[in-house]
C-alpha cells in the first residue's frame, strides 16, 4: 500500500453516519425546498438559502473538530464506499484529507458570504437555487474519490455557474459566460479522455474496472511510465491547467470575473480556481509521479510567466475588477510554483496560498462588488476620493489590497513565503522571478487604490454611501480569518502536513526523485545566554 | 532581568496601542493621542532599563563590580574587552512548523538592539509629543496616531528580532506604515504619489530581502545541518573558517541583502523616493524618514555583518560594492542638497548623504563607527527636521520653501534658531558635538583599514556637509524676513493648509494675522532634548574612554567579535577633518554674506550645465518615472495585452468562429435533411455566443434547475438503493 493513502480503512465513517455525503447533498436538499417556496415570497428564498448555507457551514465546522491530526495517519478520513453503477465500476467513494479538507472548509464559508453579499439580487428564487446546486458539487468535487464521481461534479460545477454568469452577470455575460464555458468543457474532454485511458489501462492488465482513486493511482504510479505517462499527465495537466488558471489558457479568466455578479465572482476566485490545483495534487502527480517530476520545470516556467505576466497585465486594466481577476492569475501561479516545487514546504505553502487567497480575492470582490452597487460602474477613470466619503469602506479595502499584496500579518504572506522557501530548494531562480511578482502586486493594487480611493472626491462620487452593517458582516469574516490565519497559521498547516508528506514520499517511491530533505529542527534549541 | 527578557514587551505595547486608538480613539478627549503617548512612553522606560541591565550585563561578563561598570576611569579598559564574550539576551517561542523548518518569532537583547530600542523609542516618544502640537486639529488626527503607534512597534519589533524572517516581517510592515503616513494628506495627488513611489521603490529592494532572508535559511542548513533563520546561528555559520558553506552562497547572500540596504536606506541609485517622501507631516519625516526606518538598512548590515564581511570580502581592503554604493552616496546626496529651496528637501539629501556614510563605513569594516554613526545621527537629524517643522509652523506659514517664506527667523524664533544651529553643528562634525565624533569614527577607520579612496570622500562629504548646512541657516534664519505675503500654494508641501475648516490652527497662524514667532512649548520641548543629545551623546565614545565600543559592540558570536579591529583615535586626522568642516562653514558663510562672486552658473555654462543636471536630480527620476514606469504602465502592459488580446484569446476566437461555422454548416447541411439532434444543440449553443440574445427568462432558467434538482434526486436514489 501506498504511503499516499494509509492504512486500510473501514468502509464507513466512525461516524456511523455519513457525514461527507451529508455535506455534499445538504445544499442540493436547499435547492429541492427553494423550488418549492412561490416566487412571490422572495424573503422566504433567501431564508432557505441562508439556512442552509449556514447549515453546511456548521457541518464543516464540525468535519474540522473531527478531522485526526494525528500525523501518523496521513490517508483519507471518514471514508465511504458504496456501490453505485456497478456495471461501470463507479463507486460512490467520498473521504477527506489534509489536501481536501479546507477547500471543503473555504466552500462553505464563501457560500453564505456570497448570499448575504447578493441580498439584493433580481429573480433572488432561481439564484438561489443555483448556488445552492453550485455549492453541493463544488463540495463534491472535494470529496469525491472516485475518479467519475469526481468528474461528474467537476463538470457539474459549470452549469450553475454558466447560468450565474449569463442571468445575473453584467453587460457582456453572454460571451463571458459561453466563454468560459467551452474553455473550461475543451480541458475537460482532456480530463475525461485521461481518466478512461488510465481506468482502461488498468482494466486491461488486472481485468477489474474501477475508478476508484486510490487504486488508480497505486496502479498508475507503478505501471505508467515513460512516454505514455507523460502524454496522460499532459492531458490531466491541460484539464486542471484552464481551471487554475495557468497561462496560457487564463484568458476565460477575465472576461468571466469581469462580468460574473459579485457572488459569482467570489466563488469563482474563491474556490473554483482551485479546483485546478487540487486536481494536479490528487490525481496528476500521484497518478504519474516520474512524469510530474520530468515535466515540472515546464509548469514551473508557466507558474513564474503566470505571476509576472498577470502582474503586468494588470497594471494597464482600466476595470477594476479586471485587475482583481489578473491577480488572481499571478497569485495561483504561486500555488503552482509551491506544487510543482514538489517539496514539503511548496505544496504546503501552495496549498496555505490556495485558502488565503480564497480569503483576500473574495474579500476584495466583495468590495468591488459593492462599489459596483453604489457606482454602478467598474471603470477606475470614474472613481474618485471615494475613501473620504466612505472612510470605513476605504479602510476596508485597503486592508484587503495589503491582504491580497501578502503584508505580513495577512494569511497571503505565510502561503507566498512558504512557497518561494519550498521552490528556494528545488528551482532557485524561478524564485528570484518569482519575487518580482511580489513587487508587481503592490504595484497595481495600490495604484489602483490610488486612482479610486485618494484625491478629493469629484460630484459624482461625493454621494458614495459608506459601508452598511450587512456589507461589513460579509467583508470582517474573511478579512479577519485572513489576519487570524497570518499570525496563527498552525492549525492549518499542522493539518495540511501529513498528506502533504504522504503525497512527497508516494513521489519518491514511484520516481527518481529525491526531495531536498530539511532534517527537523530539534523540539527545543538549547537557549544561549538568558538571563538569570 | 526583567528588562533584557521581557523586552518583547517594547515592541507590544506599541502594537496594543495601535489596535486601541484605532477601535476607541475618536471617543477619547484627546482623540487617542494620549493612548499611543503613554504607550510610547512606557517602552522608552523600558528600553531605559533595558539598556542599564545590559551595560550591567557587559561588566559582570567582565568580572567587575555593578558600580565600576559606570565609574571606571580610562586605562584599562579598551585592551582587555574582546576576549570576554557577553552572550545576547535570547528568548523565541515557535510560530509556526512545517515539515523540518520551524519557524519563530523571538527576542535577540544584545548591545545593538539596545542600542536601537533606545533610540527609536526616545526619538518615537519625542515625535508622539511633537505632534500633539504639531498636528492639531488635523482632519485625521487619531488615525495619524494609530499609524505612528504601528511604526513604532513594527520598528521594534524588526529592532528585537532574533531571526532574519521576523525582521523581514517588521521590514514590510515599517514600509506600509510609511506608506500611509507619507500619503496622510492624500487628497493632494502629489502627497499619494510620493507614498507610493516610496513604497514601490522600497519593495524593489526588498525582491532582494526576500530572496536574502531565503538564502539565509540554507547557509545556516550547510553550515549546522539544520535550516534556520536564526542570527546568530547566520553570524556563527558564515564566520567559521572550517564551516562548509561555499563563499558563493555567501555572496549571492551578501548581494541580495545590499538591494534591501539600498532600497530601504536610500542609497544611490534607489534614494530617489526618500526626497519624494517629504510630503508627509514633518514629525513622521523626522521619525521615520531620518532617525529610525531608513537606518533598518543600515541596522540590517549591522546585524547580519559577518555575511557583508565575508561575502564582500571587506577585510581585504580595495573597493566592495558595499564601501563603494555608499561612498557615492555620500558625494551624490550632498551636491543635491546644494540646489534645493525646501528647508525639508535640503534635509532629507543631508540624510541620504549621511546614510551614506553609514554604508561606508560598515563596507570599510568600522561596524562600531556605522552604529555610532547611526545613533547619533538620529539625534542631531531629528533635531533639524523637527526645528524644520517648527519653522513652518510657527515662522513661514506653513511653507517649506527657504527662499520665498523664510529668512531672518533668527529675531523670530530664537529657541528654534539654537537649536537648528546645534543640529547643523553636529552634523557638519564640529569638535566636540555628536557628530564629529562619529564622523571622525568612520574616517580613522576607512584610513586605517587601508581605504585610502573612501577616507577622501568621506573629507570632500565633510566639507559639502557644512557648506550646504551653512546655505540652509543663511536662507532661513539669517538676512531679511522674506515671508509674510499671501501664501501661495506648493500644495505638496503646505501642510495644514487643506482643509481650513478643519484645522483652526492654520487660521490661528494666517499670515496676516500674525507676524512670526516662537513656537511653544510641546514644539521646543522636543527640540532642546534632542539638542542636548546632539551635543552631548559623542562623548560616549571619547577617546580611550570609548564606553560606546566596550557596550555596544558585539562580542559574540567569537567569528563575529573577531571581524571588529577598534581603531585608536587619531588626533591630526581629526584636526583636519574639523578644519574642511570648518572651511566649508566659512566659505559658505562667505558667499552669502557677498564677499565671495555671486552668481557664477549665469556667467559659465560648465557651471550652469552642472547647475541643471542637479536639480533634474541627475535624470534618475526621469529614468525611473517615465522609462521604467510609465514602461511597465504603458507600453510594456499595453504590448503583453494586445499579446493577451490578440495572440492567445485569437485562437480561442478563431476556434469558436470554426466552431460556429462548422456548426452553421451542419446546421445547414445536416440538421436541414433532419438527421442529428445533439448537432443542433452544439449549433443553438455557438449560436448564441455569436451574439443573438435571447433573454434567459425566469421560467426557463427555473426549467434548467428543475431538471437539474430532479437528476440530483434520482442520483441521490440510484444510490440509495444500491447500497
Amino acid at each position: 500500500m501506498s504511503p499516499l493513502l494509509g492504512e486500510v480503512i473501514p468502509v464507513t465513517s466512525k461516524l456511523g453516519y455519513p457525514l461527507l455525503t451529508f455535506l455534499v447533498f445538504l445544499p442540493a436538499m436547499g435547492a429541492v425546498v427553494a423550488m418549492f417556496v412561490p416566487a412571490r415570497r422572495p424573503e422566504l428564498t433567501r431564508a432557505v438559502g441562508y439556512v442552509t448555507s449556514v447549515a453546511t457551514f456548521g457541518m464543516a465546522l464540525f468535519l474540522l473538530t473531527q478531522f485526526d491530526t494525528n500525523p501518523l495517519k496521513p490517508g483519507f478520513q471518514l471514508f465511504e464506499d458504496h456501490s453505485w453503477i456497478g456495471a461501470l465500476g463507479v463507486r460512490w467513494t467520498l473521504g477527506v484529507d489534509g489536501i481536501s479538507l479546507f477547500m471543503v472548509a473555504l466552500s462553505a464559508l464563501l457560500f453564505p458570504v456570497a448570499l448575504l453579499a447578493s441580498a439584493n439580487i433580481s429573480k433572488p428564487k432561481s439564484f438561489t437555487i443555483w448556488m445552492l446546486l453550485l455549492e453541493s458539487a463544488m463540495i463534491g468535487v472535494f470529496l469525491a474519490l472516485d475518479a467519475m464521481v469526481f468528474f461528474i461534479f467537476f463538470e457539474f460545477v459549470l452549469v450553475p455557474m454558466y447560468f450565474l454568469i449569463a442571468g445575473w452577470g453584467h453587460d457582456n455575460r453572454r460571451y463571458a459566460a459561453m466563454k468560459f464555458f467551452l474553455f473550461t468543457m475543451a480541458g475537460s474532454a482532456f480530463l475525461f479522455a485521461g481518466i478512461l485511458s488510465v481506468a482502461f489501462m488498468r482494466q486491461h492488465s488486472t481485468h477489474v474496472l474501477t475508478f476508484d482513486v486510490r487504486a488508480l493511482t497505486d496502479w498508475a504510479a507503478a505501471h505508467i511510465h515513460g512516454g505514455t505517462a507523460k502524454v496522460l499527465f499532459v492531458a490531466f495537466a491541460v484539464g486542471f491547467a484552464v481551471k487554475v488558471p495557468l497561462f496560457p489558457f487564463h484568458t476565460w479568466l477575465p472576461d468571466a470575473h469581469t462580468d460574473a455578479p459579485t457572488a459569482g465572482s467570489v466563488v469563482l476566485a474563491g474556490v473554483m480556481l482551485k479546483i485546478g490545483a487540487y486536481g494536479f495534487l490528487r490525481f496528476a502527480i500521484p497518478f504519474f509521479p516520474q512524469a510530474a517530476v520530468d515535466l515540472a520545470p515546464l509548469l514551473l516556467v508557466l507558474a513564474v510567466v503566470g505571476i509576472t505576466y498577470g502582474a503586468i497585465v494588470a497594471a494597464m486594466q482600466p476595470n477594476l475588477k479586471r485587475i482583481i481577476a489578473y491577480s488572481s492569475v499571478a497569485h495561483l501561479g504561486f500555488v503552482v510554483l509551491g506544487v510543482f516545487a514538489l517539496t514539503n514546504q511548496g505544496i504546503s505553502g501552495g496549498l496555505f496560498t490556495m485558502l488565503s487567497h480564497g480569503l483576500t480575492t473574495g474579500a476584495l470582490f466583495l468590495l468591488v462588488g459593492m462599489l459596483y452597487d453604489r457606482r454602478h460602474t467598474y471603470e477606475l477613470s470614474e472613481f474618485r476620493g471615494i475613501w473620504k466619503v466612505a472612510p470605513v469602506f476605504g479602510g476596508l479595502f485597503v486592508a484587503a489590497t495589503f491582504a491580497s499584496i501578502g503584508l505580513p500579518g495577512f494569511s497571503g504572506f505565510v502561503g507566498e513565503f512558504l512557497s518561494l522557501l519550498g521552490a528556494f530548494l528545488t528551482s532557485r531562480w524561478y524564485v528570484v522571478v518569482a519575487s518580482t511578482g511580489v513587487i508587481l502586486a503592490a504595484v497595481y493594487l495600490l495604484w489602483a487604490v490610488q486612482r479610486a480611493f485618494t484625491g478629493e472626491p469629484d460630484d459624482a462620487n461625493r454621494a458614495t454611501p459608506d459601508i452598511g452593517a450587512r456589507e461589513i458582516v460579509t467583508v470582517l469574516p474573511l478579512l479577519g480569518l485572513s489576519l487570524f490565519l497570518g499570525f496563527y497559521p498552525k492549525p492549518v498547516l499542522d493539518r495540511l502536513q501529513p498528506s502533504v508528506e504522504a503525497l512527497i514520499h508516494h513521489v519518491e517511491l514511484n520516481s527518481d526523485y529525491k526531495a531536498p530533505t530539511v532534517p527537523p529542527a530539534p523540539v527545543a534549541a538549547p537557549e544561549q545566554g538568558t538571563g538569570k | 532581568m526583567f528588562f533584557l527578557d521581557q523586552a518583547w514587551l517594547v515592541p507590544l505595547i506599541p502594537a496594543i496601542s495601535f489596535v486601541v486608538i484605532l477601535l476607541f480613539g475618536k471617543r477619547m478627549p484627546r482623540q487617542g493621542s494620549e493612548v499611543g503617548v503613554v504607550a510610547v512612553g512606557a517602552s522608552f522606560l523600558l528600553s531605559c532599563g533595558a539598556v542599564v541591565r545590559w551595560i550591567l550585563r557587559v561588566h559582570d561578563a567582565e568580572g567587575g563590580s555593578a558600580l565600576g561598570a559606570f565609574g571606571r576611569s580610562i586605562g584599562r579598559i579598551g585592551a582587555d574587552h574582546a576576549e570576554v564574550p557577553v552572550l545576547p539576551v535570547l528568548h523565541h517561542v515557535t510560530w509556526f512548523q512545517n515539515g523540518g523548518v520551524r519557524l519563530t518569532a523571538g527576542i535577540q537583547i544584545d548591545g545593538l538592539a539596545v542600542v536601537m530600542m533606545f533610540v527609536v523609542t526616545l526619538i518615537s516618544l519625542l515625535v508622539h509629543v511633537y505632534s500633539l502640537e504639531y498636528m492639531r486639529g488635523d482632519r485625521r488626527f487619531t488615525y495619524f496616531y494609530a499609524a505612528l503607534s504601528l511604526f513604532t512597534a513594527s520598528m521594534l519589533l524588526l529592532v528585537v528580532a532574533d531571526n532574519t524572517l521576523q525582521l523581514l516581517v517588521g521590514w514590510e510592515l515599517v514600509g506600509v506604515c510609511s506608506f500611509m503616513l507619507i500619503g496622510h494628506w492624500w487628497e493632494e495627488k502629489p502627497n499619494s504619489d510620493a507614498a507610493l513611489k516610496a513604497f514601490l521603490t522600497t519593495r524593489t529592494g526588498d525582491i532582494g530581502l526576500l530572496t536574502g532572508v531565503i538564502m539565509t535559511f540554507f547557509i545556516v542548513q550547510r553550515a549546522t545541518g539544520v535550516g534556520s533563520f536564526n542570527i546568530v546561528a547566520l553570524n556563527q555559520a558564515v564566520s567559521d573558517p572550517s564551516s562548509k558553506v561555499g563563499h558563493t552562497l555567501i555572496l549571492w547572500c551578501a548581494a541580495a541583502l545590499m538591494l534591501a540596504i539600498v532600497g530601504k536606506s536610500g542609497q544611490f541609485p534607489l534614494h530617489t523616493w526618500l526626497p519624494d517622501a517629504m510630503a508627509g507631516p514633518t514629525p513622521v519625516s523626522a521619525l521615520i524618514h531620518a532617525a529610525t526606518m531608513v537606518v533598518a538598512g543600515v541596522y540590517l548590515g549591522a546585524r547580519v555583518y559577518p555575511v557583508f564581511f565575508h561575502g564582500f570580502s571587506i577585510g581585504d581592503g580595495g573597493v566592495n560594492p558595499m564601501a563603494a554604493i555608499g561612498g557615492i552616496t555620500v558625494i551624490v546626496g550632498a551636491l543635491l542638497a546644494f540646489v534645493q529651496d525646501d528647508i525639508k528637501k535640503v534635509l532629507a539629501y543631508s540624510t541620504i548623504s549621511q546614510l551614506g556614510y553609514m554604508v561606508m563605513a560598515l563596507g570599510v569594516g568600522a561596524w562600531t563607527a556605522a552604529v555610532f554613526h547611526l545613533f547619533t545621527h538620529a539625534f542631531f537629524k531629528a533635531d533639524l527636521f523637527l526645528g524644520a517643522g517648527s519653522v513652518s509652523h510657527s515662522g513661514s506659514h506653513h511653507s517649506f520653501d527657504m527662499k520665498t517664506d523664510m529668512g531672518g527667523l533668527k529675531k523670530y524664533m530664537p529657541q528654534t534658531y539654537k537649536t537648528f544651529v546645534i543640529g547643523t553643528l553636529a552634523l557638519a562634525g564640529i569638535f566636540p558635538l555628536a557628530g564629529f565624533w562619529s564622523k571622525d569614527e568612520i574616517l580613522v577607520n576607512a584610513g586605517h583599514n587601508n581605504y585610502k579612496l573612501f577616507l577622501v570622500i568621506g573629507l570632500v562629504g565633510a566639507f559639502m556637509t557644512a557648506a550646504y548646512m551653512t546655505r540652509c541657516v543663511y536662507l532661513t534664519f539669517h538676512g531679511e524676513y522674506r515671508g509674510g505675503h499671501e501664501p501661495h500654494a506648493i500644495p505638496h508641501v503646505d501642510e495644514a493648509e487643506h482643509d481650513p475648516i478643519d484645522t483652526p490652527a492654520s487660521v490661528e497662524h494666517d499670515a496676516e494675522v500674525h507676524p512670526p514667532h516662537e513656537s511653544n512649548r510641546l514644539l521646543t520641548g522636543p527640540l532642546w532634548v534632542l539638542s542636548f543629545f546632539a551635543v552631548f551623546a559623542g562623548f560616549l565614545n571619547f577617546p580611550h574612554f570609548s564606553r560606546f565600543e566596550k557596550w555596544f559592540q558585539p562580542r559574540y558570536p567569537a567569528g563575529f567579535a573577531e571581524i571588529l579591529h577598534p581603531v585608536a583615535f587619531n588626533p591630526i586626522l581629526a584636526t583636519v577633518s574639523v578644519l574642511i568642516a570648518g572651511a566649508g562653514i566659512g566659505i559658505a558663510s562667505a558667499y552669502y554674506l557677498g564677499k565671495l562672486p555671486q552668481g557664477l552658473s549665469e556667467r559659465n555654462a560648465i557651471a550652469r550645465a552642472g547647475k541643471r543636471f542637479l536639480v533634474n536630480k541627475y535624470y534618475l527620476d526621469y529614468v525611473y518615472e517615465n522609462v521604467i514606469v510609465a514602461g511597465i504602465k504603458g507600453p510594456i502592459s499595453t504590448g503583453v495585452y494586445w499579446f493577451n488580446q490578440n495572440v492567445i484569446d485569437n485562437v480561442l476566437n478563431y476556434t469558436g468562429r470554426g466552431a460556429q461555422a462548422l456548426g452553421r454548416a451542419t446546421y445547414e447541411y445536416v440538421d436541414q435533411k433532419g438527421v442529428d439532434g445533439l448537432v443542433n444543440g452544439i449549433a443553438t449553443l455557438t449560436g448564441e455566443s455569436g451574439g443573438e440574445v435571447r433573454k434567459i427568462q425566469t421560467g426557463r432558467l427555473q426549467f434548467y434547475a428543475l431538471v437539474l434538482v430532479a437528476a440530483v434526486v434520482i442520483f441521490a436514489g440510484v444510490l440509495w438503493i444500491s447500497t
